[in-house]
């Protein structure tokens, strides 16, 4: 996992992480993909000014820390090669501060910028795959601008529900495989078995293999992969490769069977990004308890929701238990199951919304990828939330695996 | 001898006046020492590991920052022993600073909850106000029990 060569610069702009005992978990998780965290200098008298120069007057002294060390990074004063902007769960002052810094930081720099609010419960596994991501952009910027796959090469995402393949020859998809996941070898190996037989070629013809996903790690050393890689920037290479808008701005969300990102992409390339992970509300699992409860397979869902009015529907909360909760009450008061599914749709893009596009500038063209894609009231519901037209491109459920595949030529043509 | 709790709990100058008068500061440079020496404990710069948050549940509920609980693992130990305080308002980051808007509030709250002897001051900003300012603590803590017997 972790790079040889010099470690990646990333500036913590941080605070309370050392009184939160997650200060380790932060060092832990850089350590492990050769990264550095550093803290940037700046002038203690800045502390008196910075409130009012930035424009955000706070009370606490470590926020206007934290504004200081931005503007350290944005004048230059501090060589870093990412920022990581991070505060406590739960703090509305500092939601404040770590936003509009993200933003100025992100706007005034380009450089790469995460943010996350920790609880004492924050793991640097947790943290792995953002800080993965934010390392990536910034030492593989070369690989990721790459636009067409060539050779054979074959993509594998271990998702937590379903496990991808690909397998593509000279910028096409000319096999796919996609099983859940089980057994992470086994279902890797069927995947990808099916995406050979479908294309016609054996093992040995692959000339390269990229993986991605929870199981990129495991999976990846199995197949002895040329890249293992997290599928933030995975994902939206696929995703605007697959959409056909590799240049220029874009919005990728990502409704995984577990999880869910928002990225805000640059010529392929991600720039802000947010991915959720801690409420199965707003994930495909939502969407698969829905189907469960109203008899229907998964993929009927979106064709039932599409002729639903959600808002028929009262829902009091987007827990998976609560929410579901509702839907079933709504159902014993005579709701019809159109409106339900529809409600359900709603429910899981509004949560996107509210709790990852406020972080995440909304650029158009918006894709929507992952499984959750093809159901088809999914994509209404984001596009009628958002009142702008949502792409949905061929293949969306393969996303990880095509822009694993594609970055994995990457290694060919080397 | 008394106990006195000192806000911003890492003044120096604070810490050092209440030596002087015979009194033991209860201060954060003081607690820090104690838990970055705490053998067997390797969670770098202070040593708090996702413990002290747990701990600092006994003075702030479950919904509070984690931040603003690992402090208050620190800071609340020492106002449970406190038997006299100082608060110094608006002062300086120099004279002390605590990082934490909510944690000072909390603090100062926790402290005047306290039925104990307590000093309340304003940084001062000229030198008549200092001269006013080092009188007055002073005067304060030549009016506390100098003997621990005398508690």
């Amino acid at each position: 996992m972790s790079d040889k060569g010099d470690p990646v610069l990333v500036a913590l702009v941080s605070c309370g992480s050392e009184y939160a005992g997650v200060q380790s978990e932060l060092e832990k998780a850089a350590s492990m993909l050769n990264a550095k965290l550093v803290y940037p200098e700046m002038d203690v008298a800045t502390l008196d000014t910075i409130g009012m120069e930035f424009g955000l007057e706070v009370a606490s002294p470590d926020l206007r820390l934290m504004m200081a060390r931005a503007k350290a990074v944005v004048e230059g004063v501090a060589k870093v090669d990412g920022v990581f902007v991070t505060s406590c769960f739960r703090c509305a002052e500092a939601a404040i501060v770590r936003n509009e810094l993200r933003r100025y930081i992100f706007e005034k720099s380009g450089l790469p910028v995460i943010s996350y609010s920790f609880t004492e419960r924050t793991t640097a596994a947790t943290l792995l795959t953002r800080l993965e991501a934010l390392t990536t952009i910034a030492r593989r910027k070369h690989l990721l601008a790459r636009m067409n796959q060539t050779g054979i090469t074959a993509g594998i995402d271990s998702g937590s529900t379903t496990t991808k393949a690909v397998v593509m020859k000279d910028n096409e998809i000319v096999g796919e495989g996609w099983v859940p996941t089980i057994k992470v070898l086994e279902s890797a190996e069927t995947a990808l078995q099916q995406a050979l037989d479908q294309a016609g070629l054996k093992r040995e013809d692959i000339q390269a293999i990229g993986t991605t996903g929870y199981g990129r790690f495991l999976v990846g050393e199995h197949f002895k992969a040329d890249l293992v890689q997290e599928e933030i920037t995975v994902n939206s290479k696929g995703a605007v490769f697959l959409a056909d808008k590799q240049k220029g701005p874009a919005t990728v969300i990502d409704i995984g069977g577990m999880d869910n990102k928002a990225i805000s992409v640059q010529d392929g390339i991600p720039g802000m990004f947010t991915m959720g992970g801690i409420c199965a509300g707003a994930s495909g699992r939502f969407l698969e308890m829905t189907a469960k409860r109203l008899g229907v397979e998964i993929t009927d869902l979106g064709d039932l929701a599409i002729k639903g009015m959600g808002e028929n529907v009262e829902m009091n909360s987007y827990c998976i238990v609560f929410g579901i909760q509702s839907l079933v009450n709504s159902l014993a008061k005579g709701s019809s199951p159109e409106d339900v599914a529809a409600a359900a749709c709603h429910s899981v893009v509004e949560q996107i919304f509210e709790q990852q596009l406020q972080e995440v500038e909304v650029k158009e063209p918006l894709i929507l990828v992952g499984g959750s894609s093809l159901i088809a009231g999914v994509p209404k519901a984001l596009g009628d939330l958002l009142k702008i037209d949502v792409i949905v491109p061929p293949h969306s459920q393969l996303i990880g695996a095509v822009g694993a595949a594609l970055l994995a030529s990457g290694y060919v043509s080397e | 001898m008394a106990k006195v709790i000192i806000y911003p709990t890492n003044s120096l100058i604070l810490s050092d006046m209440v030596e002087r008068f015979g009194h033991e500061p209860l201060a954060m440079m003081e607690k820090i020492k104690e838990i970055i020496n705490t053998v067997g404990v390797d969670s770098p710069p202070l040593n708090i590991t996702p413990e002290g948050p747990k701990h600092g549940l006994k003075y702030a509920a479950v919904e509070v920052p984690a931040g603003v609980r690992g402090r208050m693992s620190l800071i609340g130990p020492m106002i449970d022993l406190a038997e006299a305080g100082i608060i110094v308002g608006d002062s300086s980051f120099s004279f002390g600073c605590m990082g934490c808007a909510r944690t000072n509030e909390l603090t100062k709250f926790l402290i005047r909850e306290k039925d104990i002897p307590l000093l309340e001051i304003q940084y001062p900003h000229t030198e008549e106000e200092g001269q006013d300012f080092v009188y007055k603590i002073a005067e304060f803590l030549k009016s506390l029990p100098s003997g621990s017997d005398e508690k």
